[in-house]
């Protein structure tokens, strides 16, 4: 069958197009940015400097304050992220998977439209809500009594981030809401009916017999949130402008990438520097996929039906 | 059997839990289109009430469409998305079609080639990207961001419609070839037709990253003539944080077109999910 025709044209003709545009526009400046993080410019002209770039970036001062504080945070973002975003999603792809719910479509169409919402819309949708001058959210808190709850939450550095965190998770929860929701569906009848009969229903059933049917898709959802989380950069720059103020309290590795090879104000564009920083990223990126795909992913047992 | 497991008590907490859910996912969408067909000092003093006759006004929406170039930025926008998924649709059902049909040497290999961008971001290759499109004359041009999107996209759809092509039947194909069609014939009449569930839900999966995405054209094509709904929009915003009749209104017309095309594809949406590609 395999071998009727010695070439096999076609293969390549369908293949082509596809790895040649995904390799020029991806592969290529993927590499290409990995290997600017290893030169400096200087008067236009390129100098191989090996590894100053990562130095400079990991100890001048001026350079690794900034940088840890992106790091920091964005790990404080993810944490936020993964820590309420699942629990929500994977509680209501419970409800909603429920056999006989009314309206379950309807539920699940809402609650997934803010996923598909621009980063501006979002952003400003929460500016307008949160902000002090219009007023919705300590409007709304007053008529319940909160009235001193309220701060400006996204003008004050102890506070933006983790509300940034907060509207990223209300934006996404589809996500892992429709996953989820999707991998409890495909949990056989069979199985949840022997479960019936040794008398395990309700919450126990959830957590004893759907759980673990279902880990390797929240480590899915886990590894995607992840690698969202490490290059994100549009939410900030929407409510918070490139400077991720207040005083770089929000500064994520994206602005900081972002400021770093544009330029912003003061500051001059580094080409180099921003190739540094992406690279960097890319590390983060490559540790965290790898420690999944080795660490978790073959730890995590799955069924097959 | 099912009435084991559904009590009244239990159904009311689900939608009970469901419709407060619901509330918090719609209430920010809902508050800036009712405020925006609202007089400007409605709009402070009652931001939560529905616009009334003494209450509503259009100034904002009039402001938006005479100062800024919106049209053009939802052509701009329209042009991008349509182009990148055509050819994400395209190439990347002929590249999972080879995977999943042929078996020749270094299969697995150029599916994980191809499976790697799933999982690395194409913004980290930015530096680069930038470089190349100022060498090709292409900053600036919706052409450019077309490339990128495509690249983009085709990772995620690859993969996706390989796995839906090993579900078409082998009889079905080689009666084809039996008949004497060729390969390309086998491949744009009897399988493309078959897999169309599944390219819409690649459709819908990628038209929303590069309908919203800010990045890209922030870096690529900020000029005016080819500035895309996202970044007008920012801009345009931007610009006029004290006119909240104009800002509301602006949302309100960004978010009307991705609404209207989410609600038409979510039934398709849900279905190419729960049918398990992505899983």
């Amino acid at each position: 069958m395999a071998d009727r025709k010695p070439v096999r044209w076609h293969i390549a003709v369908f293949l082509a197009p596809a790895v040649i545009v995904y390799t020029a526009v991806m592969i290529v400046p993927l590499f290409g940015t990995l290997g600017l993080s290893l030169f400096t410019t200087v008067e236009r002209v390129p100098h191989y400097v090996g590894l100053d770039n990562f130095r400079t970036l990991l100890s001048d001062p001026h350079w690794s304050g900034r940088f840890w504080n992106a790091l920091g945070n964005n790990f404080w973002f993810f944490v936020v992220n993964m820590a309420v975003q699942n629990p929500i999603g994977v509680g209501l792809a419970a409800l909603l998977s429920s056999p006989r719910l009314r309206m379950a479509a309807f539920y699940r169409t809402a609650i997934f439209i803010p996923t598909i919402l621009s980063f501006v819309i979002v952003g400003f949708v929460w500016k307008l809500i949160l902000s002090p001058l219009w007023g919705i959210a300590p409007d709304m808190l007053a008529a319940v009594g909160l009235k001193s709850l309220f701060a400006p939450w996204l003008g004050e550095a102890n506070y933006a981030l983790t509300t940034i965190a907060l509207i990223s998770v209300w934006q996404f929860i589809g996500i892992p809401m429709m996953l989820i929701y999707a991998a409890l569906l495909t949990i056989p009848e069979e199985v949840i009916e022997a479960a019936e009969m040794d008398g395990i229903t309700g919450m126990s059933q959830f957590w004893k017999i759907k759980l673990p049917l279902i880990l390797p898709s929240i480590g899915i959802i886990s590894i995607l949130t992840f690698v969202g989380n490490f290059n994100a950069f549009d939410l900030i720059y929407v409510t918070q402008g490139a400077l991720a103020g207040p005083n770089y309290s929000t500064d994520l590795l994206g602005t900081f990438l972002y400021r770093t090879f544009f330029g912003f104000q003061l500051q001059l564009g580094d080409p180099n520097m921003g190739a540094t920083i992406a690279t960097a990223m890319f590390g983060i990126i490559l540790v965290g996929v790898c420690l999944y795909l080795f660490g978790i992913q073959r730890r995590l047992r799955r069924y097959q039906f | 059997m099912a009435q084991a497991r559904t009590s009244l008590p239990r159904t009311i907490a689900a939608h009970a839990v469901l419709i407060a859910y619901t509330l918090i996912a719609l209430f920010p969408v809902f508050v800036i289109l009712i405020n925006s067909v609202k007089s400007r000092r409605a709009i402070f003093a009652h931001p939560l009430a529905l616009p009334g006759p003494q209450s509503f006004d259009l100034i904002g929406f009039t402001t938006v469409l005479h100062q800024g170039d919106f049209l053009r930025y939802f052509e701009n926008s329209m042009i991008v998305t349509v182009s990148s998924l055509a050819l994400v649709l395209l190439f990347g059902a002929m590249a999972a079609f080879a995977l999943s049909e042929y078996r020749f040497r270094g299969n697995t290999l150029m599916g994980l080639y191809l499976a790697l961008g799933i999982m690395i971001p194409i913004r980290l290759g930015t530096v680069a990207i930038l470089q190349m499109m100022v060498a090709g004359g292409l900053v600036n041009t919706l052409l450019a961001l077309i490339l990128v999107y495509t690249a983009q996209g085709l990772p995620l759809a690859v993969f996706i419609l390989s796995e839906f092509m090993k579900t078409v039947s082998a009889d079905l194909k080689n009666a084809g070839r039996i008949d004497g069609l060729s390969e390309y014939r086998i491949f744009f009449r009897l399988v493309l037709p078959l897999v169309r569930p599944a390219m819409a839900t690649v459709a819908v999966f990628s038209m929303i990253p590069i309908w919203n995405d800010l990045w890209f054209p922030l870096i690529l094509a900020p000029s005016e003539a080819t500035k895309t709904l996202t970044l007008g929009s920012q801009v345009f915003i931007g610009q006029f944080v004290t006119n909240w009749n104009a800002v509301l209104a602006s949302l309100s017309l960004a978010i009307l077109p991705v609404l209207v095309l989410y609600l038409i594809f979510s039934r398709q949406l849900i279905r190419g999910i729960t049918a398990g590609a992505v899983k």
